[in-house]
């Protein structure tokens, strides 16, 4: 990645981003069981730091849907593929850690510390056979290689299918939606050899570290943090240039494009698998944070959300998508949580973890049609408020909007 | 044809959509620096003919050859087609509303056209001078910042005209461009397009009886999905059968 000096100063929203990030981390450090005041709990420093792997691959949801007009309902099947091939590796090490411990006498064989292994790991779906995928778990280099490289695949394969055939909209939507579907039952059957539905668990213990949670609750916040931080440059970058002219022209009129000589299909097929890897990374880095990975995660659904995230934040710009994954999770976080009050009606008492779903709906169809450009429409009202700088300034990759051209028609 | 060598040779094509026959037989051919009107009435097939040039719509049968090497274009897609150098203005100007007039310019600057080289590649001096020079050229010099989508319907035409340019191809088929300038704006469309066929191809689709003579070229008239006749715009206009079908309702 290149950056060149003048970036920065072109793309202030940036700057403010990285800013605001920083001192967010540093407060919740500052407030944290291991490092300050204790004022936020070890559990809700893992909820912030989830929460900022779900910002990241929201800013993926909004390159591939909010810049270059790709409704994809399937970026969380990588999410969780990437938190699938870290979790083997956590996992697997673990379990070797404690095989090796409660051994007496002489030292045992790899081929038996393997058994032992396999045992302790599928004996809860019925086998002790360690299957051919896991083949690299005991290797932390091969398994990250592969958080990046089976998503990444996954994606180059689907991808290059579906828009070989120019397959468009709705249509494609669907068919990533079927992607997530077929993987996400996939995974549900024993025989996948990712034990099904139990998943993986286990996964905050970080084998090779005496760490406590206190501690690698905040390693991991940082962890997120920077990925963040590194997810948005890249983003920012790939937004601002050409390429972001060319982005937004396949989501305006990608027939245009092509007569301009740029290969759509070859565009499209770089950005779904490029955010497929920023979503595959996200999810190895959340995934130790939950402590958990089953099938489940993976639901179609789930992939929904991270559209009505990206909507309600506002697409199109990077940081109206992290406000919308921050803002909708962690409010969802606080409603599902049962800490909501209740609202008594006087003829119904409304219970928020029954009405929450609702509210999200209603929100995301108000959205959509009276505010399309977000919660960042807000950040506009305020600009608007100022003196508007007329003779203009270059537009940054923060002006791409929907709707414009429906005004203009 | 003799003495200039064919830059494009489109013969015997066809094209059924539904039964009904838009393109019926076709042959056109067009030299490497000539400058062509094509006229005909609505529906004639005029930009069916430039859709199947520029890979948009597959003939069922006939061929579509380019250049001294004869390639064929029917091989190619929109985007290969477009590399090779055939640009292409649409009847409705198509700009990117939503981005800058220099945003839109730049996009269609002649460059490496694949993802890694596009994602690396950043505007040096020389490529900003040559996007302000197109944009002064096509009178949005002043224009650069503002948004495409602000612009009057004839200053999209100018800037669709600009982004043509910008792509320096070997042969321009330009769709109905006077469509929606002023007289005077005409007038500089026809100044520019002579000027331009001086080093390239120019193929000009236009109603407008008066621009074509101003162009001063040869005139092939489309009818029903074939050529009905071909020469100078007073030849063809002498024509009977033509003036049946178009000149005389
Ligand atoms: N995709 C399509 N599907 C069905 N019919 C089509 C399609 N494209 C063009 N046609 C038909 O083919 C015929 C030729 O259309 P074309 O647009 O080429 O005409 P034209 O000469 O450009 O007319 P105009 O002067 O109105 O622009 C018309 O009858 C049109 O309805
Ligand atoms: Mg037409």
């Amino acid at each position: 990645m290149e950056l060149k000096p003048g970036f920065l100063s072109k793309n202030p929203s940036v700057l403010v981003f990285l800013l605001v990030l920083a001192l967010f981390t540093l407060g919740v450090t500052l407030m944290s069981e291991a490092y300050g005041s204790g004022a936020i709990s070890t559990s809700f420093v893992k909820t912030l730091g989830k929460t900022l792997c779900l910002c990241l691959i929201a800013i993926a949801m909004d390159l591939i849907w909010g810049y270059t007009g790709i409704l994809s309902l399937g970026h969380f099947a990588f999410f969780g593929l990437g938190g699938y091939m870290i979790g083997m590796w956590l996992m697997y090490a673990r379990t070797r850690d404690i095989v090796l411990g409660s051994l007496t006498g002489l030292p045992p064989t790899p081929q038996e510390i393997n058994d032992a292994v396999a045992t302790q790991i599928f004996g809860v779906v019925g086998t002790s056979e360690l299957p051919a995928i896991w083949s690299f778990a005991g290797s932390l280099p091969a398994q990250l290689a592969l958080v990046v490289l089976v998503p990444g695949l996954l994606a180059l394969i689907f991808g290059w299918l579906a828009f070989r055939s120019r397959v468009t909209g709705v249509y494609l939507s669907i068919l990533t939606q079927a992607m997530t579907l077929a993987l996400s039952l996939y995974l549900f059957q024993n025989e996948s050899g990712l034990r099904g539905n139990n998943g993986l668990s286990g996964l905050q213990n970080i084998p090779g570290l005496t760490a406590d949670q206190d501690h690698l609750s905040v390693w991991f916040l940082w962890g997120s943090a920077a990925a963040l931080a590194l997810g948005y440059l890249l983003a920012a970058f790939v937004t601002s240039g050409k390429f972001g002219s060319v982005m937004r022209g396949i989501r305006d009129d990608e027939a245009r494009v092509r007569f301009l000589g740029y290969s759509v299909e070859t565009y499209k097929l770089f950005i779904f698998t490029l955010t497929a890897v920023i979503a595959a990374i996200a999810g190895a880095l959340y995934y130790p944070q939950a402590g958990i990975i089953n099938p489940g995660e993976m639901a179609p659904i789930a992939s929904i959300y991270l559209a009505v995230w990206v909507a309600i934040g506002g697409r199109g710009r990077l940081y109206g998508a992290v406000v919308g994954a921050a803002f909708v999770s962690l409010v969802s976080t606080w409603f599902t949580g049962g800490r909501a009050p209740d609202l008594n009606l006087g003829f119904y008492t409304v219970k928020w973890v029954d009405w929450w779903q609702v509210l999200l709906g209603l929100s995301f169809v108000l959205v959509t049609l009276f505010a399309p450009k977000g919660l960042a429409g807000l950040v506009d009202m305020v600009q608007g408020l100022r003196p508007p700088k007329r003779g203009g300034a270059p537009l940054g990759p923060d002006d791409g909007s929907l709707q414009e051209r429906e005004a203009n028609e | 044809m003799s003495g200039t060598s064919t830059l494009l040779e489109v013969s015997g094509i066809s094209v059924t959509f539904d039964g009904f026959r838009a393109i019926n037989n076709l042959s056109f051919n067009i030299g490497a620096a000539e400058l062509r009107a094509i006229i005909g009435p609505n529906g004639a097939g005029k930009t069916t003919f430039m859709d199947i040039v520029t890979g948009k719509t597959r003939p069922d049968e006939g061929s579509v050859l380019w250049g001294e090497m004869s390639r064929n274009l029917l091989k190619m897609n929109e985007s290969q087609i477009a590399r090779i150098g055939i640009g292409r203005k649409f009847q409705r100007p198509t700009v990117f509303e939503d981005q800058s007039v220099s945003d839109n310019l730049m996009m269609a600057l002649k460059a490496a056209r694949g993802p890694w080289r596009v994602l690396v590649w950043r505007p040096k001096e020389e490529d900003h001078a040559r996007v302000a020079a197109l944009a002064e050229q096509v009178g949005l010099g002043d224009q650069l910042a503002r948004k495409s989508g602000e612009l009057s319907h004839g200053q999209k035409q100018w800037l669709e005209i600009g982004m043509l340019l910008a792509q320096e191809p070997k042969l321009l088929l330009v769709d109905e461009p006077a469509a929606g300038m002023t007289l005077a704006e005409r007038e500089q469309t026809t100044a520019l397009l002579v000027e331009l066929a001086k080093t390239r191809a120019v193929v000009v689709v236009e109603h407008d009886m008066e621009f074509v003579r101003r162009l001063d070229c040869k005139v092939t008239v489309l009818h029903e999905g074939s050529v009905l006749a071909e020469g100078s715009l007073d030849h063809v206009t002498a024509n009977p059968k033509v003036i049946e079908v178009y000149l005389g309702r």
